[in-house]
């Protein structure tokens, strides 16, 4: 069953991992906001994750090294913003369009000898007789790591929030720093922890777009992933498990539209190409109008700086 | 032990000279850079920040290149200064830049080859309402639907330069150019072209309007109610609500103006500097003029230093890479710094650094 000479089971399988680069971005985000910090800089996280983690790799020729090389470039860029935001109280929004601005031009300038290289192959996981099993094996089980570390952190990060104690504690830091204070939680050392995180895993997400979804170098490659991460956040009213759903949602549009200007339809390569970003657009619109409840589920201390005047 | 306590109001001083500490310490931070890449960065420096103007051989080209580099920024930077003193933050104005150059463009394109002195200044207008319809999308979506309007107009970017391939390969390409992309040239048609108006001195229209939109945006924030409704929505949201400021109002009121100021340097650009719509038109004036607004304090005087101050690194920077060999990103690297600082520095103006004993909490 084909349509356009498109095959579902293929579809559903590059859907997936399409969206592992915003997956991994937008969980790391959600914990990020639910501690009640707003990290816009996500997309130059994201890049300075792609650079370093293509570089790691390169040099080192093992991919698993690039995937932690590119972790540890978006948490170091992550740094900066924990220091300006919790340390020097600059404004979060300001502070986060600084990161993307600076991450943008860093990572051109350090990825400048690395154009046209190709980094060492991300080999799926090989998982014997389960990936033969017909159309669940190709969509399911016959992908490389990352596609499950990343459901791996999505279930994580839920426990974690759900069910553990520091869970709890990073939400009530992210809902009322005061209260949180008061009770002689340290406030900023957990924000910088989330934003740690945050960086870490938007590193991911982006050293996954320059090894295994492109795979090259070149400027601006993440082109917008770290804003539609941070939208599939809000879309997912700050829960884990819609931040998967929003993401497949992404990665479908995008792999669609991708399969759509391969199978030469009519519409134009260009309108195609912004359908993900009018759709993103378009969903934040439908969740953000159903009468403020995206709104309620915000965490309420979300981009104020917490200051201990006392 | 350091400790901040808050002051009760920003300090005058700190305001002023926290721009300036901010470009030295880029300065130092930036020449570490600089010899980090293999290359003097006391000669980098220099290069980047003094030859443009004074070196004997390279100031006849650079000087007036200034002020056609600086006019979109400055006038960018205006329109977001207003929304972002109000807590509206418009960061797409590359969208409303490039939609502003595409209306433009397309509004005196359709007429060719007619020639009146009329087409100009519709072709203005035009460009105006180009980057004015843009940036109302996000700003409509804020006030009926509750959007966040930083995300809405930053996803737009991407849309508006799909459009703008779209535009360059196809409705407004030359149909002389020989199957190349990209329009005819403006510059070239006397009765579209944004020309030098004083030679050798890189004075446009676009400088000009951006000169008046100094002086008109210093009225609006000091002697206009307007301005004043700004400054209190964004320092004290409650009390402008208690005052009768309406938020909505102010939403479209901040993102229109930034949304046609943005515009118009989009139509200034591609007419004159530019001369053509062309797939690589937009190179980012829109997100360094949001540099160039907070280096000048949100304050439309210091937005037309700050915007000179850029204009000369993207000069420099030009200088410095046929000089040195110094690579273009390195610069934009260096403008990301600048506002890291600049944030950093910021603190000064409304703390106090006081020694104090170990904490409690």
């Amino acid at each position: 069953m084909d349509f356009f000479g498109i095959t579902p089971s293929v579809l559903i399988a590059s859907l997936i991992v399409a969206s592992v680069p915003i997956l991994m971005a937008a969980i790391g985000e959600l914990v990020v906001e639910r501690a009640g910090v707003l990290n816009l800089g996500v997309e130059g996280m994201m890049i300075m994750g792609a650079i370093c983690g293509f570089i790691t790799a390169v040099e080192t020729g093992s991919p698993v090294l690039g995937f932690l090389g590119g972790a540890a470039g978006g948490a170091a860029l992550s740094l900066i913003f924990g220091f300006l935001t919790q340390y020097l109280l600059a404004n979060q929004v300001a502070t986060g369009l600084a990161l993307t601005l600076f991450g943008l031009g860093l990572s051109s300038l350090i990825g400048q000898s690395y154009v046209g290289i190709k980094p060492p192959p991300t080999q799926p996981v090989p998982l014997g007789p389960l990936a033969d099993i017909p159309f669940i094996g190709r969509v399911v089980f016959s992908h490389d790591w990352m596609v499950y570390a990343s459901l791996a952190a999505v279930a994580g990060v839920w426990a974690f929030l759900r069910y553990s104690r520091a869970g709890l504690i990073l939400r009530a830091v992210g809902e009322s720093h005061d209260a949180a204070h008061a009770l002689g939680y340290k406030v900023v050392r957990i924000r910088l922890l989330a934003i740690v995180f945050g960086g870490a895993l938007a590193g991911l997400g982006g050293a996954y777009v320059s090894l295994v979804r492109v795979p090259q170098w070149t400027d601006g490659i993440t082109a917008g992933a770290g804003w539609i991460a941070l939208a599939i956040v809000v879309f997912a009213s700050w829960r884990p498990w819609r931040v998967l759903l929003g993401a497949w949602l992404f990665g479908g549009i995008s792999v669609l539209q991708l399969n759509l200007q391969a199978a030469g339809a009519r519409i134009p390569v260009e309108y195609l190409s912004m359908s993900p970003y009018l759709i993103t657009i378009l969903v934040l619109v439908i969740m953000s109008s159903g009468r403020g409840r995206a709104a309620l589920n915000a965490p309420a201390a979300l981009g104020q700086n917490f200051h201990a005047s006392r | 032990m350091l400790r901040l306590e808050k002051r009760p109001s920003p300090s005058r001083a700190w305001t002023i000279a926290t721009p300036v500490v901010a470009v030295i310490l880029t300065m130092v931070a930036g020449g570490i850079m600089f010899a980090m890449l293999g290359k003097d960065p006391v000669e980098a420096i220099r290069t980047i920040f003094w030859d443009p103007l004074f070196n004997a051989q390279f100031a006849a080209y650079s000087r007036p290149q200034l002020l056609v580099k600086a006019g979109p920024l400055i006038l960018i930077a205006l329109g977001l200064s207003l929304g972002f003193r109000a807590g509206i933050w418009n960061i797409g104005a590359e969208g409303q830049y490039i939609m502003g150059a595409i209306f433009g463009a397309a509004a005196g394109l359709a007429v060719y080859p007619v020639e009146s002195r009329l087409i100009f200044p519709v072709m203005i207008i035009a460009g105006g309402l180009g980057g004015f319809l843009w940036a109302m999308i996000p700003a409509i979506l804020k006030t009926h639907f509750r959007t966040n309007e930083i995300l809405v107009s930053l996803l737009l970017v991407y849309v508006a330069q799909n459009i703008l391939s779209s535009m360059a390969l196809g409705a407004l390409r030359n149909p002389e150019g020989g199957g190349f992309p990209g329009s005819r040239n403006l510059s070239q048609i006397p009765a579209m072209a944004n020309t030098e108006l004083v030679a050798g001195t890189g004075m446009h229209w676009g400088v000009v309007v951006a000169f008046v939109a100094v002086i008109a945006a210093y009225i609006l924030l000091q002697r206009h109610i307007l301005g004043f409704q700004i400054k209190l929505a964004g320092q004290a949201p409650r009390a402008a609500r208690f005052a009768g400021v309406s938020p909505n109002r102010l939403v479209i009121l901040c993102m229109g103006i930034s949304g046609a100021l943005a515009g118009l340097a989009g139509f200034f650009e591609v007419s004159g500097p530019a001369g053509q719509i062309s797939i690589d038109f937009a190179t980012g004036y829109g997100f360094t003029a949001i540099i160039v607004a907070f280096l000048g304090r949100l304050n439309p005087l210091g937005i037309l230093l700050a915007g000179l101050l850029m204009a000369l690194t993207y000069i420099g920077g030009e200088l410095a890479q046929f000089m040195l060999g110094l690579p273009s990103a390195a610069i934009q690297a260096f403008q990301g710094m600048l506002l890291f600082f600049l944030l950093a520095v910021d603190l000064l103006s409304n703390y106090r650094i006081r020694l104090a004993r170990k904490e409690i909490a």
